[in-house]
């Protein structure tokens, strides 16, 4: 139990940029960032035995369902009949995906498989896409009453400054950090950087949390080519081994919990992950962290062992999660800043790992990177996933 | 919300009726048809239990930027609740200004219309609080 069956390995990835494509479909999206990776795995799609997709609502915002064969179909796999799967966890909906085809490749079902998150979310009006995103919490006993997705948030965050002294500035400094991260990544949805001022004094969207403590609504994919490890050393140069996957749950609904300053999904997902790979929290350099809401990352680097309970805040103004400190955190922008096309993020955190561990992420390297983690959560936490990668 | 969702539902809705569970004596809301800490073992040992509707703000929200339902009752008040007998709710706090809503302070349970689909359309109607002192 808690291991895979044989070795996994990333040997391609590829994203568009993320932002408003007013210009480009879903389709268009999906076959940009799934070329990419291929041509960075340097192999042709006839290689491919399977492919999975991210997407947390293309019924919602494109009335399209059954994307798995529609991606399948533009990018020329139909031919083959290759097996096509899309895997629906809110925003937890790309790295979930991940972790399915992590289990399809150390089960020895298939040797290469592509994996893909897409989402397009600028085809409705910006009220339409509140509530599209509030389906990933409770519709039933929280949307019904009015709670937007940023207010369950806004009610994780208040708790966190009542409970452990956390202030409107810790959460002003998270966004301040990942836009200056966000500014050295040519694929982030923002590459310009804020000030604290802006921040703090941003309008209001769900007290305490402004325009700049939310993370923006985007369209945008990411894809990855996965295989074994003995066919990646074929293939590659410079495979970054899977070390660690894990996946936890928590309730859907926000009232059904004992607490809502940490999520057990989290703690669980990262548990197990770290199990597998036989470390713990001291030994990750770098990590790609679920920064949907700025109060998001506070809560995740204390769920995730970085910082202890009640410190995450103060961690974060301490400078200790920026760019080459104690733990660089959200290095490609993250959420805030790359942007958050729902389904493509958990492939786009995948992505920027790869990028650190082989030395290629530019002007926002982490030194000496040669393990990463992302943290991918669906909703309120309903779904976290946690990923853990390595140089081989 | 459609019609025949929010009809079944409507004890619930209208009434905070929850579930009281025989083996471990938790109460729950909303009702549930099986214990989530007892599981298997409470099959025919829940019964219907009636929440009183008092509870303490333990979190809240002011909401500029609403779902479009509520976008003409901006701003609006979101609380997390902790009800008297056990669980909690989230539901949203009225009959006050948003500066008077503070974490600790009691609320009560009050019946109102929720939300309405345009002049003509379905009126919903549901719990929401309001302060007690």
């Amino acid at each position: 139990m808690g291991k895979l069956a044989r070795d996994v390995a990333i040997i391609g990835v590829g994203q568009t940029r993320f932002g408003e494509h007013w210009n480009l479909t879903f389709r268009e999206l999906g076959i940009e960032a799934g070329f990419r990776a291929m041509e960075d795995a340097g192999i042709s799609s006839s290689r491919i035995e399977a492919l999975y997709t991210g997407t947390m609502s293309s019924g919602l915002f494109l009335n399209q369902e059954h994307v798995s064969a529609m991606i399948a179909e533009v990018v020329g796999l139909t031919e083959n009949q290759v097996p096509a799967t899309r895997i629906e966890a809110a925003g937890a909906s790309g790295g979930l995906a991940f972790h399915q085809a992590i289990l399809d490749v150390a089960s020895g079902l298939h040797d290469i498989v592509v994996v893909g998150g897409a989402e397009k979310m600028s085809d409705v009006v910006s009220n339409v896409a509140t509530e599209f995103v509030a389906s990933g919490a409770d519709q039933a006993w929280e949307g019904l009453f009015g709670a937007t997705m940023p207010s369950l948030f806004a009610l994780m965050a208040r708790k966190h400054m009542h409970d452990h002294g956390t202030t409107k500035e810790h959460l002003a400094r998270v966004a301040v950090k990942n836009h200056a991260h966000g500014a050295k990544n040519p694929l982030a949805q923002f590459q310009r950087e804020i000030t604290m001022d802006m921040a703090v004094n941003a309008a209001m969207v769900a007290d305490p949390l402004g325009m700049y403590d939310c993370a923006p609504s985007s369209d945008g994919s990411a894809s990855l080519v996965l295989c074994d490890m003995k066919t990646a050393r074929e293939l590659s140069d410079n495979p970054i081994r899977v070390a660690g996957t894990g996946q936890g749950s928590d309730s859907l609904s926000l009232a059904n919990r004992k607490e809502i300053t940490s999520m057990r999904s989290t703690v669980a997902a990262s548990r197990r992950a770290y199990e597998m790979a036989g470390i713990g929290p001291d030994d990750i350099k770098v990590a790609e962290v679920h920064d949907s809401y700025t109060i998001s990352e506070i809560i995740a680097i204390e769920d995730l062992g970085f910082f202890k309970k009640g410190d995450g805040g103060f961690a974060t103004e301490r400078g200790d999660t920026a760019l080459n400190s104690t733990i660089t955190v959200n290095p490609s922008g993250g959420l805030k800043a790359r942007g958050h096309p729902l389904g493509a993020t958990g492939i786009a955190q995948i992505n920027e790992l790869v990028l650190q561990l082989r030395g290629d992420a530019g002007d926002r390297q982490v030194k000496d990177a040669n393990i990463g983690l992302a943290h991918n959560i669906g909703g309120t936490g309903g779904t976290a996933v946690v990923n853990i990668l390595e140089v081989v | 919300m459609a019609v025949a969702r929010h009809w079944r539902n409507q004890d619930q809705r209208y009434n905070l009726a929850g579930t009281h569970c025989k083996v471990c004596g938790g109460h729950f809301f909303p009702k549930t048809s099986m214990c989530p800490s007892c599981h298997r073992r409470s099959m025919g040992k829940l019964e219907r239990f009636q929440f009183s509707g008092n509870g303490t703000i333990s979190s809240y929200t002011i909401i500029q930027d609403g779902m479009p339902q509520y976008s003409s009752q901006v701003p609006y008040v979101i609380a997390y609740i902790d009800l008297e007998e056990g669980d909690h709710i989230i539901g949203q706090i009225v009959d006050c200004e948003p500066s008077e809503v503070e974490i600790g302070k009691g609320v009560e349970m009050v019946f109102r219309k929720l939300s309405e689909e345009g002049r003509s359309g379905t009126i919903q109607y549901g719990f929401k609080f309001r302060l007690t002192m």
